[in-house]
């Protein structure tokens, strides 16, 4: 069971960074959907509603997501139903029921690097970085590798593309977590395939994408890119799918997203 | 620690622990339409309303709702009615557990969207499970309560 001996609500950054470090057992909540299963005994709770994280901005190169903005939000987002083939909004819609939706937050879903997310697949084939309190901006794609040290995670930012793109993913039933999700962006002749929930974090196969980049497009090499994809990314067997199921399916999901996009 | 808040309508300050979650917290002060059904956040059971919005009160942090807006299924007693008459005349009641919590995403949706399509229905009220009926009843209720026939 989740317990929580102490809550605050800091009314800077810079105070719910200090107060994050001054124990171990310290922690910032995010939407508290997840972490309520788990059985972590938190010393002070580190509420960040109080700083103005939660908002979608649109600016002239790039779109700013707060922290605290919800899965809800993202999945409303006028903007974002608009941008990137709208691609954000389809990863969340089947992120358990609109009332989970409501809670849930960007913040807690990236900084957790949840293997199962589905928005953090789409976001890593898109141009993000995520803008941490102590460590500054650095690709989301490093940050997924290699995690951050008691920081907190302000917002992300993507930046403005003309990409086309895609998000596919396999469930055993609506609302359930995703057995294997992909996202493919082509920017120019930029391609970049992300697969996650394999069951571990998502990441890009840029081998897949570079051949992609390099081929003709027809039938038989996208089959081959997909084929390429599966074989570059290292997966793995839970309760939802074993390794070689997701092999499998990851080879069709990874056409159907590339056949979207071209 | 003591929180301000407004439910249906009533001022009102309760008592809360730290990692108390909602939905245990208004069960605490009577609030017993609100239901919990898995405990893993899946169910749909224990939905009110926080300003206005459908959340799972299992999954919500008391100490979060400091200065909001609750409203459960005892605050929209009239509108819930009104469609409680639906879902009996499609017989799509059984056991009637999951009511409160499917009741309040309903009438949430029929505020929240215009007009849905059966697809938009559906995909609102996934997080609402039922386990005694095959949600065809309910769903006959929905469109013909939101006039989508």
């Amino acid at each position: 069971m989740l317990t929580i001996k102490d809550y605050v609500l800091p009314k800077t950054l810079e105070e719910a960074y200090t107060i994050l470090n001054l124990n171990k057992n310290n922690a910032i909540l995010g939407g508290c959907a997840f972490l309520r299963l788990g059985s972590k005994q938190i010393e002070t709770a580190i509420d960040l509603s109080d700083l103005a994280l939660k908002y979608i901005n649109e600016k002239d190169n790039q779109i700013e997501i707060g922290a605290m903005t919800t899965l809800r939000e993202i999945e409303t987002s006028p903007v974002l139903q608009k941008k990137f083939s709208g691609i954000l909004p389809e990863s969340v819609k089947n992120v358990g029921g609109v009332q989970l939706r409501n809670i849930v937050t960007v913040g807690g879903t990236v900084y957790s690097r949840y293997g199962f997310s589905d928005l953090n697949t789409a976001l890593l084939s898109l141009d993000t970085d995520v803008v941490l309190h102590r460590k500054g901006r650095i690709s989301l794609e490093e940050f997924l590798e290699k995690g951050a040290q008691k920081d907190i995670l302000e917002k992300i930012i993507i930046r403005k593309t003309k990409c086309q793109a895609s998000f596919k993913m396999m469930r055993n039933s609506a609302a359930d977590y995703a057995i294997l999700n992909v996202a493919v962006s082509k920017n120019d002749n930029d391609w970049k395939i992300a697969v996650g929930a394999r069951p571990q974090r998502a990441k890009i196969a840029k081998e897949a994408g570079k051949y992609l980049a390099g081929s003709k497009k027809t039938n038989e090499e996208i089959e081959e890119a997909a084929v390429i994809a599966t074989k570059e990314l290292a997966f793995g067997s839970n309760t939802r799918g074993s390794k070689e199921y997701r092999e499998s399916i990851c080879k069709v999901l990874v056409k159907r997203a590339i056949m979207e996009v071209i | 620690m003591k929180i301000k808040v407004i439910i249906n309508n009533q001022n009102m300050e309760l008592d809360v622990a730290y990692d108390e979650f909602l939905a245990d917290t208004l069960r605490r002060y009577g609030f017993l339409s609100v239901k919990k059904g898995c405990d893993t956040g899946s169910c749909g059971l224990c939905t009110v309303w926080v300003d206005d919005k459908p959340v799972l009160s299992c999954a919500t942090l008391s100490v979060r709702i400091n200065g909001k807006k609750i409203t459960t299924i005892e605050g929209v007693q009239k509108e819930a009615k009104e469609f409680a008459e639906y879902l009996v005349n499609e017989g799509a009641e059984q056991c009637g557990f999951c009511s409160p919590g499917f009741i309040m995403t309903v009438l949430a949706m029929k505020r929240e969207l215009q007009n849905p399509t059966v697809e938009e229905i559906t995909h609102y009220l996934t997080g609402n499970l039922c386990r005694c009926t095959g949600y065809m009843g309910q769903l006959r209720a929905v469109k013909k309560y939101l006039g989508v026939v």
